[in-house]
């Protein structure tokens, strides 16, 4: 009971980091029909600039973890850049397969740019502590600092996003956009607008993920985010592209599934059954577990 | 000129080109503050490429486009919507996974300001912009009878009601030219009959003016002050509707030539 209860726990922190990022591609995905290889490496930028300005905020005598403000201020930015750099020249001239490859382009030029910063170079840097050791009880197995916040701040990020997409006016916006492009344009809309809201938004909660990804695992270097973005491709995928209450679900779903595998099979099989989840779920609902089976939209 | 006679929309020698094909040429025309004008032509007379050229869709290679005394061709599809036209589709796009209120909420967009920030942090600004924007969504539900599905889903409304919505929808944009693709296409007579009273509530209390691009002639001729009929792009009749009725052209273009072949119809 107490090694379920733990790998339960730890499934859902590894879920909720799945989440976060799965939401970057989700939301990408639902408004511009683009899946944002380079979104991963946001992940790694978020890294970054966690390890580059804690030492700041220490200096400044603030918490070590309030250093996410300003990751997540400098993904958002990445995020905007790459859509008004790369992504929008390239969709209003060519098809979804040129955008396609320009996604998985950016992806190889952020972590090969990265590395030719002096300050970040070829080796991994470790991070320092973010939050305090140490944890509490519950029903008979210790509960970790980080893996308690990890899943609360998660769900409070999630669930003010669902708000925001529910009942505000960019919320609104972007579901318009989603829905039917040229109608939104009709109603006053300003898709640029919504589309580079959108990128920030997304390419902002990596930044969370990486700040609860570097606490539990205090390593960054600047192809950390190929795994962990592919996993949350995969988690968005599963729990259907362009529903965000999919992507959440999908990345619990994911995590979960890494964690039994480690407990209870083989720790090395751990990717080989997060892809192999993936074939069963596409295989049983193409469109993914929340995703309705419609034709392509005329 | 007193500011009642100024047109509200107007084209001077509008025309648009597809390689060699001209769609549309020389079409004028002037639509006043709350009148109800129709334009219609058999099928693939141009009607449906008139109305592209009238929301910035289409470029035009000729002519020009005015709302309210401002030049816009060339313009955005978006600048023509902030200039004030706004239109519904013949196959009804509302945002079908929206809730209907939401729906007309969405196309507040133009003219409802907060910033991002109060939304984020839920300022008293934001509650205030917010509540403001769902009573006027009420409202403007409560005119058409479809404040009760206010919370549905756009896509559960029967499809006299969705119609109904899109107009409504329209109409929160807050324009001044209010285009119609077709509004009766596929309903029942009980449903053109609800359609029919709430055009006359958009011009009664809105006093907004309405160009009709319809099939059914009854419609046009019942509801229309003035008809325009095009053929082949090109503009063959204007006038009252029984003008238009009688008005041999109009007949042939419809009907085919008396003598002709069966094929010489493009009716």
């Amino acid at each position: 009971m107490g090694e379920f209860l733990q790998t339960l726990f730890v499934g859902l922190r590894l879920g909720s980091v799945y989440a976060l990022i799965a939401l970057g591609y989700t939301m990408v995905y639902g408004i511009v029909r683009l899946i944002n290889f380079a979104h991963g490496d946001f992940i790694m930028v978020g890294g970054y600039t966690l390890i580059f300005t804690v030492p700041l905020m220490t200096a400044a005598g603030m918490p070590a973890w309030l250093a996410v403000v300003i990751a997540i201020a400098v993904c958002a930015l990445v995020g905007v850049l790459v859509e008004l750099i790369a992504y929008r020249p390239v969709r209003r001239k060519g098809t979804n397969m040129t955008a396609l490859i320009t996604a998985v382009a950016m992806s190889l030029f952020l972590e090969n740019l990265a590395q030719a910063i002096p300050a970040i170079g070829p080796n991994p840097i470790i991070a320092g502590q973010f939050f305090a050791s140490g944890g509490f009880r519950v029903a008979g197995v210790t509960l970790d600092y980080i893996t308690t916040y990890t899943i609360v701040v998660s769900a409070v990020v999630m669930l003010l996003l669902y708000v925001f997409t529910q009942k505000t006016k960019m919320g609104r916006a972007m579901r318009c956009v989603s829905e039917d492009k040229s109608a939104a344009i009709l109603m006053g809309i300003s898709v640029n607008k919504t589309v580079l809201s959108t990128f920030a938004i997304g390419s902002g909660l990596s930044a969370i993920a990486a700040l609860m990804y570097v606490a539990q695992y205090p390593k960054v270097y600047t192809t950390m985010g190929s795994l962990l973005g592919l996993k949350a491709f995969v988690a968005a995928v599963a729990g259907g592209i362009g529903i965000v209450p999919g992507a959440m679900l999908g990345g619990v779903v994911i995590g979960l599934v890494e964690s039994f595998t480690t407990s209870y099979i083989n720790s090395s099989l751990t990717d080989t059954f997060v892809f192999l989840i993936l074939i069963i779920v596409l295989l049983i609902k193409p469109a993914g577990i929340l995703g309705k089976n419609v034709g392509e939209k005329v | 000129m007193s500011e009642e006679l100024r047109p509200i929309l107007e084209t001077r020698g509008l025309g648009i080109s597809f390689g060699g094909l001209k769609a549309v040429q020389d079409f004028n025309l002037r639509l006043y503050p709350g009148e109800l004008a129709g334009l219609i032509g058999p099928n693939g007379a141009g009607k449906t490429t008139v109305f592209n050229l009238l929301t910035g869709v289409y470029v035009p290679t000729e002519g020009s486009v005015m709302l309210d005394g401002e030049v816009l061709n060339g313009k955005k599809t978006h600048q023509f919507v902030a200039a004030g036209v706004a239109r519904t589709f013949q196959n009804i796009r509302l945002f079908r996974q929206m809730s209907v209120i939401d729906n007309v909420k969405a196309a507040f967009a133009k003219d409802i300001k907060y910033r991002m920030g109060a939304a984020l942090f839920r300022t008293p600004a934001y509650w205030r912009a917010e509540a403001a924007m769902e009573q006027r969504a009420l409202d403007l539900l409560d005119i058409f009878n479809l404040k009760e599905y206010a919370g549905a889903l756009a896509s559960s409304l029967p499809y006299g009601q969705q119609r109904k919505l899109e107009i409504a929808r329209a109409l929160a944009t807050d324009m001044k030219v209010l285009l119609l693709d077709e509004p009766a296409a596929g309903m029942n007579p009980t449903e053109t009959a609800e359609l029919v009273e709430c055009i006359g509530i958009v011009r009664e209390r809105f006093g907004i003016a309405i160009l009709l691009i319809e099939h059914d002639m009854s419609l046009v001729m019942k509801l229309c002050e003035r008809i325009t009929v095009l053929d082949y792009g090109q503009t063959i009749a204007e006038g009252g509707p029984e003008e238009i009725a009688s008005n041999p052209r109009v007949i042939t273009a419809y009907l085919g030539e008396s003598d002709g072949e069966e094929d010489a119809s493009h009716a």
